[in-house]
Protein backbone atom coordinates (compact mmCIF):
# COMPACT_ATOMS: atom_id res chain seq x y z
CA UNK A 1 0.00 0.00 0.00
CA UNK A 2 1.38 3.40 -0.85
CA UNK A 3 2.08 5.94 1.94
CA UNK A 4 1.29 9.42 2.03
CA UNK A 5 4.00 12.07 2.46
CA UNK A 6 2.21 14.72 4.56
CA UNK A 7 3.85 17.76 5.56
CA UNK A 8 2.64 20.14 8.75
CA UNK A 9 3.03 22.22 11.46
CA UNK A 10 2.49 20.53 14.96
CA UNK A 11 2.79 23.55 18.00
CA UNK A 12 4.94 25.59 15.64
CA UNK A 13 6.96 23.56 14.07
CA UNK A 14 7.52 22.05 10.59
CA UNK A 15 7.20 18.29 10.66
CA UNK A 16 7.30 15.77 7.88
CA UNK A 17 5.55 11.89 8.22
CA UNK A 18 4.67 9.33 6.07
CA UNK A 19 1.42 7.24 6.51
CA UNK A 20 -1.12 5.30 5.48
CA UNK A 21 -3.96 6.39 3.99
CA UNK A 22 -6.35 5.07 6.36
CA UNK A 23 -4.32 5.80 9.48
CA UNK A 24 -5.47 8.87 12.11
CA UNK A 25 -4.16 11.64 12.87
CA UNK A 26 -3.82 10.74 16.30
CA UNK A 27 -1.55 7.67 15.30
CA UNK A 28 0.56 9.60 13.47
CA UNK A 29 1.05 11.91 16.25
CA UNK A 30 1.72 9.47 18.57
CA UNK A 31 3.21 6.76 16.74
CA UNK A 32 5.04 8.74 13.94
CA UNK A 33 5.57 11.92 16.05
CA UNK A 34 6.38 11.26 18.63
CA UNK A 35 3.69 13.48 20.47
CA UNK A 36 2.30 10.91 22.76
CA UNK A 37 0.14 13.53 24.76
CA UNK A 38 -3.09 12.89 22.89
CA UNK A 39 -4.73 9.58 24.00
CA UNK A 40 -6.70 7.13 22.44
CA UNK A 41 -9.78 6.83 24.62
CA UNK A 42 -12.48 5.45 22.47
CA UNK A 43 -11.66 5.84 18.91
CA UNK A 44 -14.79 6.95 18.02
CA UNK A 45 -15.33 10.64 19.17
CA UNK A 46 -17.12 9.87 22.53
CA UNK A 47 -14.32 10.39 24.94
CA UNK A 48 -12.28 13.33 23.85
CA UNK A 49 -9.33 12.21 25.27
CA UNK A 50 -7.35 12.42 21.67
CA UNK A 51 -8.24 16.51 21.55
CA UNK A 52 -6.19 18.48 19.49
CA UNK A 53 -6.74 21.63 17.53
CA UNK A 54 -6.39 21.73 13.77
CA UNK A 55 -6.31 24.80 12.31
CA UNK A 56 -7.76 26.39 15.47
CA UNK A 57 -10.28 24.55 16.00
CA UNK A 58 -11.02 22.23 18.49
CA UNK A 59 -11.39 18.30 17.18
CA UNK A 60 -10.59 14.97 18.03
CA UNK A 61 -7.71 13.77 16.67
CA UNK A 62 -9.08 10.18 16.26
CA UNK A 63 -11.80 11.45 13.62
CA UNK A 64 -9.37 13.37 11.43
CA UNK A 65 -6.73 11.36 8.71
CA UNK A 66 -3.15 12.08 9.30
CA UNK A 67 -3.48 12.97 5.41
CA UNK A 68 -6.01 15.76 5.58
CA UNK A 69 -3.43 17.15 8.30
CA UNK A 70 -1.34 17.84 4.73
CA UNK A 71 -0.44 22.20 4.96
CA UNK A 72 -2.49 22.67 8.52
CA UNK A 73 -1.59 23.90 11.77
CA UNK A 74 -1.87 21.29 14.96
CA UNK A 75 -1.42 22.15 18.27
CA UNK A 76 -1.13 19.64 21.29
CA UNK A 77 -0.74 19.39 24.72
CA UNK A 78 2.86 19.48 24.50
CA UNK A 79 2.33 22.91 23.05
CA UNK A 80 1.04 24.26 26.25
CA UNK A 81 4.21 24.51 28.44
CA UNK A 82 6.92 27.00 27.82
CA UNK A 83 10.48 25.35 28.35
CA UNK A 84 10.23 24.71 32.03
CA UNK A 85 6.92 26.45 32.80
CA UNK A 86 3.74 25.44 32.74
CA UNK A 87 0.81 26.85 31.39
CA UNK A 88 -1.81 28.30 34.05
CA UNK A 89 -4.53 25.57 33.41
CA UNK A 90 -1.40 22.89 33.81
CA UNK A 91 -0.63 24.54 37.10
CA UNK A 92 -3.98 24.74 38.14
CA UNK A 93 -4.64 21.24 37.64
CA UNK A 94 -1.94 20.01 40.10
CA UNK A 95 -2.64 23.26 42.46
CA UNK A 96 -6.05 21.93 42.28
CA UNK A 97 -6.37 18.41 42.07
CA UNK A 98 -7.39 17.98 38.76
CA UNK A 99 -6.21 15.04 37.89
CA UNK A 100 -5.78 11.27 39.07
CA UNK A 101 -4.89 8.67 36.92
CA UNK A 102 -4.34 11.61 34.07
CA UNK A 103 -5.25 9.81 30.53
CA UNK A 104 -8.51 12.38 29.83
CA UNK A 105 -6.00 15.28 31.45
CA UNK A 106 -4.10 16.20 28.18
CA UNK A 107 -7.45 16.30 26.10
CA UNK A 108 -9.07 18.49 28.98
CA UNK A 109 -6.28 21.01 28.90
CA UNK A 110 -6.31 21.46 25.01
CA UNK A 111 -10.24 21.74 25.28
CA UNK A 112 -10.31 24.49 28.48
CA UNK A 113 -7.45 26.55 26.34
CA UNK A 114 -9.29 26.47 23.41
CA UNK A 115 -11.89 27.49 25.70
CA UNK A 116 -10.40 30.33 27.31
CA UNK A 117 -9.08 31.75 23.87
CA UNK A 118 -12.48 32.70 23.10
CA UNK A 119 -13.92 33.16 26.35
CA UNK A 120 -11.66 34.30 28.62
CA UNK A 121 -14.06 34.75 31.55
CA UNK A 122 -16.81 31.66 31.15
CA UNK A 123 -19.35 30.24 33.89
CA UNK A 124 -19.46 27.18 35.11
CA UNK A 125 -21.95 26.01 32.96
CA UNK A 126 -20.05 27.64 29.48
CA UNK A 127 -17.35 25.35 30.98
CA UNK A 128 -19.43 22.34 31.87
CA UNK A 129 -20.79 22.27 28.18
CA UNK A 130 -17.55 23.26 26.50
CA UNK A 131 -16.12 19.91 27.99
CA UNK A 132 -19.61 17.61 27.74
CA UNK A 133 -17.12 15.94 24.57
CA UNK A 134 -13.87 15.20 27.45
CA UNK A 135 -15.19 11.99 29.71
CA UNK A 136 -13.34 11.67 33.09
CA UNK A 137 -13.80 8.77 34.80
CA UNK A 138 -12.21 9.38 37.90
CA UNK A 139 -10.80 12.51 39.04
CA UNK A 140 -15.32 13.77 39.04
CA UNK A 141 -15.73 16.78 36.98
CA UNK A 142 -16.06 19.47 39.81
CA UNK A 143 -12.82 19.73 40.10
CA UNK A 144 -12.01 20.14 36.38
CA UNK A 145 -14.04 22.93 36.37
CA UNK A 146 -12.81 24.49 39.68
CA UNK A 147 -9.35 24.39 38.27
CA UNK A 148 -10.31 26.14 34.70
CA UNK A 149 -12.06 29.17 36.54
CA UNK A 150 -8.83 29.39 38.93
CA UNK A 151 -6.71 29.11 35.53
CA UNK A 152 -9.18 31.94 33.89
CA UNK A 153 -9.08 34.49 36.46
CA UNK A 154 -5.00 34.18 36.88
CA UNK A 155 -4.87 34.38 33.38
CA UNK A 156 -7.32 37.46 33.51
CA UNK A 157 -4.56 39.05 35.97
CA UNK A 158 -7.05 38.39 38.74
CA UNK A 159 -5.68 37.16 42.13
CA UNK A 160 -8.00 34.11 43.21
CA UNK B 1 -7.71 2.45 0.11
CA UNK B 2 -6.68 5.09 -1.69
CA UNK B 3 -7.06 9.06 -0.27
CA UNK B 4 -7.99 11.62 -2.61
CA UNK B 5 -7.92 15.19 -2.29
CA UNK B 6 -10.21 16.71 -4.84
CA UNK B 7 -9.89 19.92 -6.96
CA UNK B 8 -12.87 20.27 -8.22
CA UNK B 9 -16.51 19.36 -7.84
CA UNK B 10 -16.49 17.26 -11.44
CA UNK B 11 -13.15 15.55 -9.76
CA UNK B 12 -15.36 14.56 -6.78
CA UNK B 13 -18.00 13.39 -8.92
CA UNK B 14 -16.20 11.76 -11.49
CA UNK B 15 -14.18 9.90 -8.88
CA UNK B 16 -17.43 8.61 -7.07
CA UNK B 17 -19.07 7.91 -10.43
CA UNK B 18 -15.61 5.46 -11.18
CA UNK B 19 -15.51 3.59 -7.93
CA UNK B 20 -18.86 2.00 -8.44
CA UNK B 21 -19.98 2.79 -5.17
CA UNK B 22 -16.67 1.91 -3.63
CA UNK B 23 -15.33 5.69 -2.69
CA UNK B 24 -16.96 7.64 -0.02
CA UNK B 25 -16.54 11.41 0.56
CA UNK B 26 -14.94 12.77 3.35
CA UNK B 27 -15.95 16.33 4.90
CA UNK B 28 -15.93 16.53 8.42
CA UNK B 29 -15.36 12.84 9.01
CA UNK B 30 -17.39 12.56 12.15
CA UNK B 31 -19.78 9.40 10.93
CA UNK B 32 -17.22 8.34 8.50
CA UNK B 33 -14.35 7.49 10.17
CA UNK B 34 -16.59 5.70 13.22
CA UNK B 35 -18.10 3.70 10.47
CA UNK B 36 -14.51 2.96 8.94
CA UNK B 37 -13.58 1.82 12.32
CA UNK B 38 -16.22 -0.14 13.18
CA UNK B 39 -16.01 -1.45 9.90
CA UNK B 40 -19.09 -0.48 8.79
CA UNK B 41 -17.90 0.81 5.43
CA UNK B 42 -14.79 0.09 3.96
CA UNK B 43 -14.13 2.35 1.32
CA UNK B 44 -11.76 1.69 -1.84
CA UNK B 45 -11.08 5.27 -1.95
CA UNK B 46 -11.65 8.60 0.47
CA UNK B 47 -12.45 11.91 -1.55
CA UNK B 48 -11.58 14.58 0.50
CA UNK B 49 -13.73 17.67 -0.51
CA UNK B 50 -12.37 19.83 1.76
CA UNK B 51 -9.66 21.65 -0.48
CA UNK B 52 -12.29 22.21 -3.46
CA UNK B 53 -12.55 26.22 -3.67
CA UNK B 54 -16.21 27.49 -2.13
CA UNK B 55 -16.08 24.49 0.42
CA UNK B 56 -15.57 25.93 3.32
CA UNK B 57 -17.20 28.99 3.15
CA UNK B 58 -20.27 30.86 3.89
CA UNK B 59 -20.91 33.37 0.84
CA UNK B 60 -24.21 35.53 0.95
CA UNK B 61 -26.57 34.97 -2.22
CA UNK B 62 -29.45 36.52 -3.10
CA UNK B 63 -30.65 37.42 0.45
CA UNK B 64 -30.08 34.13 2.12
CA UNK B 65 -26.80 31.70 2.21
CA UNK B 66 -25.01 29.08 0.43
CA UNK B 67 -22.90 26.92 3.28
CA UNK B 68 -20.27 24.85 1.75
CA UNK B 69 -20.39 21.21 1.74
CA UNK B 70 -17.37 21.31 4.69
CA UNK B 71 -18.18 24.07 6.89
CA UNK B 72 -18.42 22.97 10.31
CA UNK B 73 -21.38 23.40 12.65
CA UNK B 74 -19.04 25.43 15.02
CA UNK B 75 -18.37 27.97 12.31
CA UNK B 76 -22.41 28.70 11.26
CA UNK B 77 -22.32 29.36 14.65
CA UNK B 78 -19.55 32.38 14.34
CA UNK B 79 -21.62 33.56 11.50
CA UNK B 80 -23.34 36.83 12.71
CA UNK B 81 -25.72 36.94 9.34
CA UNK B 82 -26.90 33.31 9.13
CA UNK B 83 -27.56 33.20 13.15
CA UNK B 84 -29.93 36.25 12.35
CA UNK B 85 -31.79 34.90 9.48
CA UNK B 86 -32.09 31.16 10.39
CA UNK B 87 -31.61 30.73 13.90
CA UNK B 88 -33.06 27.46 13.96
CA UNK B 89 -31.05 25.89 11.29
CA UNK B 90 -28.20 26.88 13.39
CA UNK B 91 -29.29 25.35 17.04
CA UNK B 92 -30.14 22.47 15.46
CA UNK B 93 -26.48 22.02 13.43
CA UNK B 94 -24.53 23.22 17.14
CA UNK B 95 -26.85 20.24 18.73
CA UNK B 96 -24.49 17.55 16.95
CA UNK B 97 -22.02 16.05 18.97
CA UNK B 98 -19.77 17.61 21.69
CA UNK B 99 -17.69 21.11 21.00
CA UNK B 100 -14.49 18.47 19.44
CA UNK B 101 -17.40 16.84 16.66
CA UNK B 102 -18.61 20.83 15.88
CA UNK B 103 -15.14 21.88 15.14
CA UNK B 104 -15.50 19.13 12.27
CA UNK B 105 -19.41 18.13 11.96
CA UNK B 106 -21.12 19.45 8.27
CA UNK B 107 -24.78 20.21 7.64
CA UNK B 108 -24.24 18.17 4.43
CA UNK B 109 -22.63 15.25 5.96
CA UNK B 110 -25.76 15.06 8.54
CA UNK B 111 -28.13 15.38 5.52
CA UNK B 112 -26.30 12.34 4.31
CA UNK B 113 -25.86 10.65 6.90
CA UNK B 114 -29.52 9.87 6.74
CA UNK B 115 -30.53 9.46 10.30
CA UNK B 116 -34.51 10.06 10.63
CA UNK B 117 -32.98 11.78 14.06
CA UNK B 118 -30.21 14.12 12.51
CA UNK B 119 -30.68 17.22 14.26
CA UNK B 120 -30.04 19.46 11.31
CA UNK B 121 -32.11 18.02 8.86
CA UNK B 122 -35.70 19.58 10.39
CA UNK B 123 -34.40 23.17 10.49
CA UNK B 124 -33.34 22.92 6.85
CA UNK B 125 -36.18 21.09 5.98
CA UNK B 126 -38.38 24.05 7.79
CA UNK B 127 -36.38 26.23 5.67
CA UNK B 128 -36.94 25.02 2.90
CA UNK B 129 -33.24 24.51 2.22
CA UNK B 130 -31.83 23.83 -1.36
CA UNK B 131 -29.09 21.01 -1.78
CA UNK B 132 -26.65 21.52 -4.38
CA UNK B 133 -25.86 18.53 -5.96
CA UNK B 134 -22.97 17.70 -8.01
CA UNK B 135 -22.49 14.41 -10.38
CA UNK B 136 -21.71 13.15 -13.96
CA UNK B 137 -24.53 15.19 -15.79
CA UNK B 138 -23.54 18.28 -14.32
CA UNK B 139 -25.03 20.09 -11.24
CA UNK B 140 -28.63 20.00 -10.22
CA UNK B 141 -30.66 21.79 -7.29
CA UNK B 142 -33.00 19.72 -4.74
CA UNK B 143 -35.22 20.79 -1.74
CA UNK B 144 -33.29 19.23 1.56
CA UNK B 145 -36.99 17.68 2.38
CA UNK B 146 -36.49 15.13 -0.81
CA UNK B 147 -32.54 13.95 -0.19
CA UNK B 148 -33.63 11.95 2.40
CA UNK B 149 -35.13 8.14 0.80
CA UNK B 150 -35.05 6.58 4.54
CA UNK B 151 -32.59 5.44 7.24
CA UNK B 152 -29.40 5.39 5.27
CA UNK B 153 -30.88 5.67 2.21
CA UNK B 154 -30.41 9.22 0.01
CA UNK B 155 -32.32 10.20 -3.83
CA UNK B 156 -28.78 10.72 -4.88
CA UNK B 157 -27.39 8.68 -8.20
CA UNK B 158 -24.62 6.91 -8.39
CA UNK B 159 -21.71 9.59 -8.63
CA UNK B 160 -23.68 12.54 -7.18
CA UNK B 161 -22.65 14.35 -4.18
CA UNK B 162 -24.05 17.07 -2.62
CA UNK B 163 -21.70 20.50 -2.52
CA UNK B 164 -23.54 22.97 -0.98
CA UNK B 165 -26.73 24.09 1.11
CA UNK B 166 -28.37 27.20 0.12
CA UNK B 167 -30.67 28.82 3.17
CA UNK B 168 -33.03 31.58 1.05
CA UNK B 169 -33.96 34.71 1.81
CA UNK B 170 -36.87 35.73 3.65
CA UNK B 171 -38.80 38.56 5.00
CA UNK B 172 -37.79 40.61 7.79
CA UNK B 173 -40.58 39.47 10.61
CA UNK B 174 -39.58 35.85 9.98
CA UNK B 175 -37.65 33.51 12.29
CA UNK B 176 -37.50 30.16 13.28
CA UNK B 177 -36.75 27.54 16.06
CA UNK B 178 -35.63 23.93 16.49
CA UNK B 179 -35.97 21.47 19.35
CA UNK B 180 -35.23 17.77 20.52
CA UNK B 181 -35.98 15.68 23.67
CA UNK B 182 -33.10 13.77 24.87
CA UNK B 183 -32.90 12.58 27.99
CA UNK B 184 -29.98 14.26 29.15
CA UNK B 185 -29.26 17.71 28.65
CA UNK B 186 -26.14 17.37 25.93
CA UNK B 187 -24.23 14.21 23.32
CA UNK B 188 -27.40 12.62 22.96
CA UNK B 189 -29.14 11.44 19.68
CA UNK B 190 -33.04 13.18 19.44
CA UNK B 191 -35.88 10.67 20.31
CA UNK B 192 -37.91 12.87 18.87
CA UNK B 193 -37.55 16.30 17.37
CA UNK B 194 -39.30 19.42 15.65
CA UNK B 195 -38.68 22.32 13.58
CA UNK B 196 -40.76 25.19 12.82
CA UNK B 197 -39.88 28.43 10.57
CA UNK B 198 -42.32 31.30 10.58
CA UNK B 199 -43.61 34.19 8.56
CA UNK B 200 -45.75 37.34 10.40
CA UNK B 201 -47.98 39.34 8.77
CA UNK B 202 -48.59 43.52 9.73
CA UNK B 203 -50.66 42.14 12.20
CA UNK B 204 -48.72 40.09 14.08
CA UNK B 205 -50.64 36.89 12.83
CA UNK B 206 -48.62 33.70 11.04
CA UNK B 207 -48.46 34.59 7.75
CA UNK B 208 -46.86 31.65 6.15
CA UNK B 209 -45.34 27.92 8.53
CA UNK B 210 -43.26 25.23 7.81
CA UNK B 211 -43.75 22.03 10.16
CA UNK B 212 -41.17 19.86 10.18
CA UNK B 213 -40.57 16.69 12.30
CA UNK B 214 -37.58 14.88 12.89
CA UNK B 215 -36.96 10.98 14.60
CA UNK B 216 -40.73 10.01 14.40
CA UNK B 217 -40.70 7.82 10.73
CA UNK B 218 -38.54 6.59 8.69
CA UNK B 219 -37.22 10.26 7.76
CA UNK B 220 -37.87 13.69 8.50
CA UNK B 221 -41.41 15.00 7.94
CA UNK B 222 -42.46 18.12 6.61
CA UNK B 223 -46.01 17.83 7.81
CA UNK B 224 -48.40 20.80 5.92
CA UNK B 225 -51.42 20.26 8.28
CA UNK B 226 -49.39 21.46 10.80
CA UNK B 227 -48.71 24.61 8.94
CA UNK B 228 -52.32 25.15 8.01
CA UNK B 229 -53.42 24.27 11.59
CA UNK B 230 -51.27 27.72 12.73
CA UNK B 231 -51.28 30.14 9.47
CA UNK B 232 -53.43 32.90 10.24
CA UNK B 233 -53.75 32.26 13.85
CA UNK B 234 -51.97 34.32 16.23
CA UNK B 235 -51.12 31.11 18.17
CA UNK B 236 -53.65 31.42 20.51
CA UNK B 237 -54.49 27.53 22.33
CA UNK B 238 -56.50 26.59 19.90
CA UNK B 239 -54.55 26.90 17.02
CA UNK B 240 -51.59 25.15 19.09
CA UNK B 241 -54.00 21.95 19.41
CA UNK B 242 -54.33 21.96 16.30
CA UNK B 243 -50.68 22.16 15.70
CA UNK B 244 -50.23 19.06 18.22
CA UNK B 245 -53.22 17.20 16.49
CA UNK B 246 -51.35 17.88 12.96
CA UNK B 247 -48.20 16.56 14.66
CA UNK B 248 -49.43 13.58 16.49
CA UNK B 249 -51.26 12.13 13.30
CA UNK B 250 -48.09 12.51 11.02
CA UNK B 251 -45.85 10.27 13.44
CA UNK B 252 -44.87 6.78 12.82
CA UNK B 253 -42.54 6.07 14.80
CA UNK B 254 -40.62 3.16 15.60
CA UNK B 255 -40.60 1.74 20.00
CA UNK B 256 -37.43 1.35 21.05
CA UNK B 257 -34.79 1.73 24.16
CA UNK B 258 -34.98 5.05 23.64
CA UNK B 259 -38.34 6.23 23.02
CA UNK B 260 -42.02 3.98 22.76
CA UNK B 261 -44.40 4.88 20.18
CA UNK B 262 -46.53 6.75 22.79
CA UNK B 263 -43.32 8.80 24.31
CA UNK B 264 -42.63 9.69 20.95
CA UNK B 265 -46.03 11.33 19.57
CA UNK B 266 -46.72 12.75 22.40
CA UNK B 267 -43.68 14.89 22.43
CA UNK B 268 -43.40 15.38 18.87
CA UNK B 269 -46.54 17.70 19.61
CA UNK B 270 -45.21 19.37 22.48
CA UNK B 271 -41.96 20.23 20.87
CA UNK B 272 -43.68 21.39 17.79
CA UNK B 273 -45.99 24.00 20.20
CA UNK B 274 -42.95 24.96 22.13
CA UNK B 275 -40.67 25.64 19.01
CA UNK B 276 -43.65 27.83 17.31
CA UNK B 277 -43.82 30.01 20.35
CA UNK B 278 -39.88 30.43 20.13
CA UNK B 279 -40.24 31.21 16.52
CA UNK B 280 -42.90 33.73 17.19
CA UNK B 281 -41.40 35.30 19.52
CA UNK B 282 -38.01 35.58 17.70
CA UNK B 283 -40.00 36.55 14.36
CA UNK B 284 -41.73 39.02 16.52
CA UNK B 285 -38.22 40.68 18.17
CA UNK B 286 -37.67 41.76 14.27
CA UNK B 287 -39.41 44.91 13.88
Amino acid sequence: MKKIHVTTKVNGDEVEFLCPPEETLLDALRDRLGFSGAKEGCGTGDCGACSVTLNGRLVCSCLVLGAEAEGAEISTVEGLAHGGELHPLQQSFIDNAALQCGICTPGILVAAKALLERNPDPSDSEIRYWLAGNLCRCTGYDKIIKAVKIAAAEMRGETA
Amino acid sequence: MQFVTAQSTAEAARLLAESGGAARVLAGGTDLLVQMKSGMVEPATIIDIKKIPGMMEITEEDGGYRIGAGVPGQMLGEHAGVVALWPGVVEGCELIGSTQVQGRCTMVGNLCNASPAADSVPPMVAANAVARIEGPDGSRDVPVADIPAGPGKLNLKPGELITSIFLPARPKRASDAYLRFIPRTEMDIAVASAAVSLELAEDGSIAHARVALGAVGPKVALVEDAARAIEGTTLDDAALDALMAACRAACSPINDKRGTVEFRTQVAGVLAKRAALIAKDRAGEKQ
